[in-house]
């Protein structure tokens, strides 16, 4: 090994603390871009080879009841590859053992035996013969929520008649990678499930003989969706046809659509920040060491080191410290990904491992981290690279304190000679103090971006179940049924209050613009299910119009007191011109509201009802849900209660990992700033330092005029990390929000304060274990050396 | 002793300051010959550590023409002098140089893994008599001791000319004495063309010619009929 080479990895020994400061912070990057650039790619791959293989459509409908000779005109549509009709029905489980009643989709399987397209993977079992009345398939993740083998059976209300099913066989589809039943915020495989059943059966229960209520295509390549969508529309308007959709607005795919997302945000908005505060750190001690060693550039030179040779050996230096960062983040985002890859196999139901991240991830982290390093490194290297080795060979000249304004102020409050030299040394080093700052701000803001999640969740929350959302039990009626039923369902065991609720599947049309959603209707006054705005505010039903979401409204560019056309499409089809009466910022879905009685006499008919919802005295549910399996209208259950716990389980288990997990970053931000911007400062100022002790200063005076510089620019850097992290917070909720749902942006004062604390007392801490430094100081050695 | 090593021809070298221009060296006309030991001698700011960098090639002249036997050194860019550096000439500063984290080995290695045709770095600690103390680090020997080793390092690549300023300047007169005669050991023994730039006037007895600069000029030119050894030179 060259001589050169070995003083190289002898001065990286000697840095190690330094070096590892900045090396976990580049670390800290790398990791976070492995894990969400490399799972966000390897959900995306993962997601598309399932897709591929397993013919996930690319259109979906669902419309009252069609006949199946309309199949062949569907498969005519141009750019249709292939169609499958199918009978599709939400079903109420009884489930053995269990009070609750659960729910599922009923899927049926043609009659060829196995479906074209969305190919279900059977997992364990057998598919079932299509003239088998009673068995099935469940989907996986069901079977092993409720522990149940082949050959075990529950039952299920199809269509009012109590069935007992049973299980052939275990499967996984490509549609059902998120699954989420109706009402749930989240996949609960206890208490619902998929369940393919063979045609002829289903078709059967559900007077469904010829006919399909629903209907996926899979479109060929380059082909317009938006033209086969219209083309299908028309075809089935006259059935029922619900408005179809493309892959977009299927729930499983958008799901997966916006974990991807958050994860791309993740890698765009971090990584960079990790980075850019690596290439600061690195100047910072590349720039002081070779400061240190001008007279060995010098000496370098003399003996015959080209400029080249002189940079090369710098930029070595800050590329063995990207080497150690890439090797700590490699490690830390490969364990990261993993658990990321364990939190999905919990959510997402995959057939095959989603954790194959290849080493595309690995290389691009790593060329990234390199370029940091190196980029810090390189202004500091070329300028070593570029001294005259004469000019290397004195010392420096000593920096130009002049008097300024400044100074006669400081003069004139009479601050103490350390203060003054504090302060001197902030205005002196402008650019350093102030990339300091920012370096610490970025630490707040990484804090308080982090931290505006869980204030939001609260919001979420409170509005989602305690504002809007307050009944115990959803009782979701099969079809439209009379308001009769409410009256009905007062009747069942334990009801306290009992609402009746409509909803209509629309597209609403403003110009050119058009938005399929749906419409609540129900009556004014309603305590259990209601529309809040923003502020807390009950919006109540309009008389006359319609109140809807504001983001949906910005989508259609609507203003109230515009009108918008509302196309219904199931049950009594009919467009209106309804005027918008009011805008409601809501975190979930994208809803519009109309009142119940507008809406019945606009199809001149009495009032029907699709869900009901009901206030429960708890000692009763045992006995509702009993009556519930039995009630033949009754196609689902939802409870709340359940629902409710699941979420904030779910969310508060999430945030405390978050929030540790962004706390270590903010630590390591800090320390890396601080630590290395104290030791520099040390560095500079180990002779003025020795000099005061000579000249008679405590030990605590003059570690004083180290901590109060590192301390100054910490509290400088508050006010801007909390502006800074407000603005990254925005960032993220604006890359969040989609059709399903909006994070608001709340960030209450504990975030902030929280923030600061973590970065202030990290910076402290830096700054003491420098200070330890100050107790043993070489007061002669120091005096002696030159420069 | 007749073949020249430099020469160099109204050399002159202004530093400007904006304000005021210094004229560090103002027209040296100065020959110095093959396997001669010369002194500069002249007090601080005379320009003599300015003429040494010169013709060393750390620095650039502001005008005039300096030659390294044929080779023009005022006609070099950078790359040029780094080469010439490389290959010719050996340095020994006042204040050693060395690399602290670098053994007295490795500091000379430093040297001979970029010189064409060095000795090995033990020979050369030999040399100036610290073959003993290879993997001694810089802190752990004495200021003589790191003297020498910065005197092995500039000679372990043979080099035609070596360069010294002020190698005795931080050293007491026992350690600069032993210094000295490794200096004079390596210039009867190789030849090598020796430059010495000192301001104690004590070590002229030792040259073959004294150079001394006043002013950025040189003042007096005196060769020595009869040269002492360096231990019986009076500090």
């Amino acid at each position: 090994m060259r001589a050169i080479d070995k003083k190289l990895l002898r001065d990286f020994r000697r840095l190690w603390a330094q070096a590892l400061a900045i090396a976990l912070v580049l670390a800290a990057g790398v990791a976070i871009l492995l894990m969400s650039f490399g799972m966000s790619r390897a959900l995306d791959d993962t997601r598309a080879a399932y897709y591929e293989r397993n013919r996930f459509a690319d259109v979906f409908t669902q419309v009252t009841r069609a006949p199946l000779t309309l199949v062949p005109e569907i498969e005519a549509i141009e750019g249709v590859y292939a169609a499958e009709p199918r009978i599709l029905s939400l079903a109420l489980l009884d489930l053995p053992g269990r009070v609750e009643a659960a729910q599922g989709w009923l899927v049926s399987i043609p009659e060829t035996g196995e479906p074209r397209l969305n190919v279900p993977i059977l997992r364990s079992g057998s598919w079932p013969d299509p003239d088998d009345r009673d068995r099935v398939v469940v989907n996986e993740p069901f079977a092993k929520a409720n522990e149940y083998r082949v050959g075990d059976t529950f039952s299920a209300n199809l269509d009012g008649q109590k069935r007992e099913l049973t299980i052939s066989g275990t499967a996984l589809s490509p549609e059902f990678i998120y699954t989420i039943g109706p009402g749930q915020m989240m996949p609960d495989s206890q208490n619902f499930g998929v369940i393919w059943m063979p045609e002829r059966a289903l078709a059967a229960a559900f007077d469904m003989t010829g006919a399909f209520n629903s209907i996926t295509l899979k479109l060929a390549a380059g082909v317009s969706e938006q033209t086969v969508i219209d083309t299908l529309d028309t075809i089935l308007e006259q059935y029922g046809g619900a408005g179809a959709h493309g892959r977009d607005d299927q729930i499983s795919h958008t799901f997966l659509d916006s974990e991807i997302t958050s994860l791309e945000t993740l890698a765009y908005v971090l990584p960079p920040i990790f980075m850019g505060i690596t290439v600061f750190l690195v100047n910072m001690v590349i720039g002081r060491i070779i400061a240190l060693e001008r007279a060995e550039i010098g000496l370098l030179k003399a003996v015959g080191y080209s400029d080249v040779e002189i940079c090369l050996h710098y930029l070595m230096l800050s590329a063995l410290i990207a080497v150690v960062g890439i090797g700590i983040g490699w490690a830390l985002g490969t364990w990261l990904a993993h658990g990321m890859a364990v939190l999905y196999a919990q959510f997402f139901d995959f057939p095959y491992l989603i954790f194959g991240m290849g080493p595309g991830p690995y290389v691009i982290a790593a060329l990234i981290a390199m370029a940091a390093a190196v980029g810090g490194a390189l202004r500091a290297a070329l300028g070593a690279a570029r001294l005259p080795p004469a000019v290397a060979m004195s010392p420096p000249a000593p920096p130009r304190f002049k008097r300024s304004v400044i100074d006669r102020m400081m003069a004139a409050i009479r601050l103490s000679q350390p203060t003054i030299m504090i302060l001197r040394s902030l205005i002196r080093w402008p650019v350093r103090s102030a990339m300091t700052v920012l370096g610490l701000a970025l630490a707040v803001a990484v804090l308080v971006s982090s931290g505006f999640f869980e204030d939001s969740m609260d919001v979420i929350i409170d509005t989602a179940f305690h504002q809007q959302n307050r009944q115990d039990v959803i009782v979701i009626l099969n079809g439209e049924t009379p308001e009769s039923a409410v009256e009905a369902a007062r009747t069942l065991p334990g009801a306290m209050i009992v609402e009746g609720e409509m909803f209509y599947t629309a597209t609403l049309r403003n110009g050119h613009l058009e938005k399929n959603t749906s419409i609540q209707a129900r009556r004014p006054g309603t305590t259990l299910s209601r529309m809040t705005d923003a502020d807390g505010q009950v919006v109540e039903p309009p008389s006359e119009g319609i109140a809807m979401s504001d983001r949906l409204a910005a989508q259609l560019d609507l203003q109230v007191g515009d009108l918008v056309e509302v196309e219904f499409l199931d049950g009594d089809r009919g467009t209106y011109q309804v005027p918008v009466t009011q805008l409601v910022t809501q975190y979930f879905g994208m809803g519009a509201l109309m009142d119940l009685e507008t809406v019945s006499a606009m199809f001149r008919k009495a009032p029907q009802v699709r869900t009901i919802n009901m206030r429960v005295d708890p000692e009763q549910l045992p006995a509702l849900h009993a009556a519930l399996k039995d009630t033949p209208k009754a196609g689902g259950a939802i409870l709340m209660t359940e629902n409710r716990q699941a979420f904030q389980d779910t969310i508060a288990q999430t945030l405390t990992m978050t929030t540790a997990i962004y706390g270590i970053l903010g630590i390591l931000i800090t320390v890396g700033v601080a630590y290395n911007g104290a030791r520099v400062q040390l560095s500079e100022r180990a002779r003025e330092l020795a000099s005061l002790r000579i000249l008679g200063f405590s030990r605590g005076e003059v570690s004083y005029i180290l901590v109060g510089e590192t301390m100054i620019l910490a509290l400088l850097a508050q006010p801007l990390g909390w502006a800074i992290g407000w603005y990254v917070a925005q960032l993220m909720t604006d890359s969040f929000e989609s059709d399903i749902f909006a994070i608001p942006l709340i960030l209450n004062p504990p975030t902030f304060s929280y923030a600061s604390l973590i970065v202030l007392g990290a910076a402290l801490g830096a700054a003491l274990i420098v200070r330890r430094r100050i107790d043993t100081l070489d007061l002669v050695a120091v005096m002696k050396t030159r420069e | 002793m007749t073949e020249r090593v430099f020469h160099t021809d109204g050399v002159t070298k202004v530093y400007d300051t904006g304000e005021v221009k210094v004229y560090a060296l103002a027209g040296v006309d100065l020959t110095l010959y093959a396997g001669e030991l010369a002194v500069l001698l002249g007090p601080s700011g005379s320009g003599k550590s300015t003429l040494l960098n010169i013709l060393g090639g750390l620095d650039h002249a502001s005008e005039g023409r300096v030659f390294f036997r044929d080779l023009e050194l005022t006609g070099l860019n950078d790359r040029g002098l780094t080469r010439y550096r490389r290959d010719h000439v050996g340095f020994v500063f006042q204040f050693y140089n060395l690399v602290p984290s670098l053994s007295a080995r490795e500091n000379v290695q430093l040297v001979t893994d970029v010189a064409p045709n060095p000795m090995p770095a033990e020979e050369a600690l030999d040399l100036v008599g610290l073959g003993h103390r290879l993997d001694h680090f810089p802190a752990e020997m004495s200021g003589g001791e790191q003297q020498r080793v910065a005197i092995a390092r500039a000679i372990a690549k043979r080099p035609e000319v070596l360069l010294c300023d002020e190698p005795t300047g931080a050293l007491d007169s026992k350690t600069g004495i032993r210094v000295l005669q490794a200096l004079k050991d390596i210039n009867d023994r190789f030849g090598t063309s020796t430059v010495v730039i000192t301001h104690n006037a004590g070590i002229r007895e030792m040259a073959h010619r004294v150079i001394s600069f006043h002013d950025g000029r040189i003042d007096e030119v005196t060769v020595n009929e009869t040269r002492l050894e360096p231990a019986e030179i009076v500090w």
